[in-house]
């Protein structure tokens, strides 16, 4: 079972994207029980600088094209160099990060190939299948997150899928290979570059979730934009990041930045405070893996509560001020 | 003078799931939610539109489906679109993004001249973001994703800004190109009065009998359907028969109760709360 990862290098950083790390080990797990290799494929202007970290969490090898015209995302350019690369590699899994970039150039890869694509997966593991041998099964939430389905690819390969950042763990022991590179040839076409960038500028990141061990969250039921400076301040007592389900964030109580769930970041910090957030799943999606969750919510009945460990029945804008006002008296 | 195509999809409304969509064990009857135009393709939509008014053009919407998606064409007529095509065969079922794609890219080949084609970033019932970049490998267009805004456009190229994640870019494509929209891209127009007034009555040719099909056909109220034979299609490719991917099990999800401690709300209760959150916090940290 030979795996290849593509690998991604955030353009602010020159760094490695966390997700790339995280699928280089998922790769690890599922290929090296089957004895396969894991591969990573890489085409961009220069390597990231931390290119190393990879071999410390289980890559065999990395392939590798540079090029000072692959700086922005050129995407017709990094369909045909990586699908060189994986079609040299004939490997039987290609995982891509669910990234703005993975979710681009994928797509048009598996339509090149003619194979099956599964984005956004939470669970990849491989079992037999009929008479197929082993394959990937591929979980992921479906429907707007109200089913699990569990997609496969019995008949073509590569099997291909995606997953969003923070969605594979990473160990705290893990493998440490040595290093391997190999630079992949490549007969670069002019006209594989149809876009023009003309400016590119770095988003001011707002909201840091990776770090944050207490995210306060607030939802529909906060109100307001003006009431959500509540969740703001209840954050900042406890030190923590504030998030927002899709609703506060429609509603405009907050930037989009801010999202918790299917369509925003997925996020496991030790403390989840929910505020006027009834838990539909799409929220859930994204928090549900939190240690300690508490919920704030005027309707009893608000699924929030089936997967909380606190809760109160109550009105947030009533309630998070008492708190406030505690957590100082406590200091 | 622009030949624009829309890809749009009919979806079950699963951002609202609320009611009688919802089972007693707490999972979600599919079957009870509504349909409705996919989010993201109205924002394409009204960028084609923003782009035909001012330039000059045709925009054509396209879907596959059941003949109820033509509903979505009756709404993309209200709204302006210059004429609509079903694309509807049950040979097309159950097809994943490669098959989907195959067909839409084999109709936009059909219409001949196309010079941008615009989609949604995702449609709400997969969310895979998958379909309209596998339409752009196979017709061979430049793509550029996660469309925020429309900076610029003239009949030798447009100027889009682009959702990079980590940052922001400004690109500039000549056509042919596709794009996919966002929800930062723009404001949908709300449908065209005097357009409801001609439309109200458009439908698939089956839905209209005998005696009103004459009326129908002269006032365009037939929304055209293509099946697989009309679009010389190859059935290996279409439907469950073209997916490499398959649905090997669904699971409904449910929720699994936990060891949920509840406070009051009184001063005493809230105050408790503190102590608890604070123990945690401490734990933890």
């Amino acid at each position: 079972m030979k795996s290849i990862v593509f690998i991604e290098k955030n353009p602010v950083t020159g760094k490695l994207r966390n997700v790339s790390i995280e699928l280089t080990y998922k790769a690890y797990s599922l290929s090296k029980p089957l004895k396969g290799e894991v591969i990573g494929v890489f085409a961009g202007d220069a390597l990231p600088e931390d290119t190393d970290r990879l071999f410390q969490y289980g890559l065999d090898r990395l392939l590798y094209f540079t090029d000072e015209r692959l700086k922005h995302l050129h995407s017709i350019a990094y369909k045909h160099i990586l699908k060189a690369m994986i079609k040299s590699e004939e490997p039987d899994i290609v995982l891509f990060g669910a990234t703005h970039t993975g979710r681009d150039i994928a797509p048009l890869i598996a339509s090149s190939l003619k194979t099956g694509l599964t984005a956004d997966c939470t669970q990849l593991y491989v079992e037999d299948y009929k008479d197929k041998g082993k394959i990937l099964f591929q979980v992921r939430p479906a429907f707007g997150g109200n089913i699990l389905a569990t997609i496969i690819t019995p008949d073509n390969r590569p099997m291909m899928a995606s997953v969003r950042e923070g969605v594979m763990l990473l160990p705290e022991k893990h493998p440490n290979h040595p290093v391997k590179m190999e630079s992949f040839p490549v007969d670069f076409n002019e006209s594989w570059i149809k876009s023009e960038f003309l400016s590119v500028v770095p988003k001011v990141k707002k909201v840091d979730f990776n770090s944050a061990q207490t995210i306060v969250s607030g939802g529909a039921g906060v109100g307001s934009a003006d009431n959500f400076r509540l969740i703001r301040e209840l954050a900042n007592a406890l030190g923590g990041e504030v998030g927002a389900s899709r609703a506060a964030v429609d509603f405009g109580f907050v930037d989009k930045d801010h999202q918790i769930g299917q369509t925003g970041s997925v996020v496991r910090p030790k403390l989840y405070i929910a505020c006027g957030i009834s838990g539909q799943i799409q929220h859930r999606a994204g928090m549900e893996e939190s240690q300690k969750i508490i919920a704030i919510n005027k309707d009893p009945e608000a699924p929030i509560f089936k997967i909380a460990h606190m809760g109160v029945v109550g009105d947030v804008n009533e309630i998070i001020p008492v708190m406030l006002r505690y957590l100082k008296e406590e200091g | 003078m622009k030949k624009i195509v829309v890809l749009a999809k009919q979806v079950p409304d699963t951002a609202n799931v609320t009611g009688d969509a919802m089972k007693a064990d707490g999972t979600v009857n599919r079957a009870a939610l509504p349909a409705i135009f996919n989010p993201d393709d109205l924002y394409a939509l009204e960028m084609a539109l923003a782009i035909r008014d001012k330039i000059g053009g045709e925009v054509v919407v396209i879907t596959m489906g059941p003949p109820k998606a033509a509903e979505i064409l009756k709404h993309s007529l209200y709204m302006g679109a210059d004429r609509v095509m079903l694309i509807t065969d049950r040979k097309f079922a159950a097809a994943d993004t490669l098959a989907t794609s195959y067909v839409l890219a084999e109709t936009i080949k059909k219409i001949g001249g196309v010079d941008l084609v615009l989609a949604g970033r995702q449609a709400i019932d997969g969310d895979t973001a998958q379909v309209g970049p596998q339409v752009a490998d196979k017709i061979g267009f430049n793509q550029i994703t996660y469309v925020s805004a429309l900076r610029e456009f003239n009949d030798n190229y447009l100027i889009v800004e682009r959702d990079g994640e980590v940052q922001t870019e400004v690109i500039k494509s000549s056509y042919p190109v596709l794009l996919t929209i966002t929800g930062q891209a723009n404001t949908p127009r709300y449908p065209n009065c005097r357009r409801m007034l001609q439309y109200f009555r458009a439908d698939v040719k089956e839905n209209f009998n005998d005696s009103e099909l004459s009326a129908a056909e002269s006032n365009d109220w037939i929304i055209p359907t293509y099946a697989l034979a009309d679009l010389d299609l190859d059935e290996d490719r279409c439907g469950l028969k073209g997916s490499p991917t398959k649905v090997h099990k669904i699971k409904s999800i449910m929720l699994k109760g936990g060891d949920l401690k509840m406070y009051g709300t009184k001063p005493t209760n809230i105050k408790q709360l503190v102590r608890d959150i604070t123990k945690v916090y401490v734990e933890v940290n």
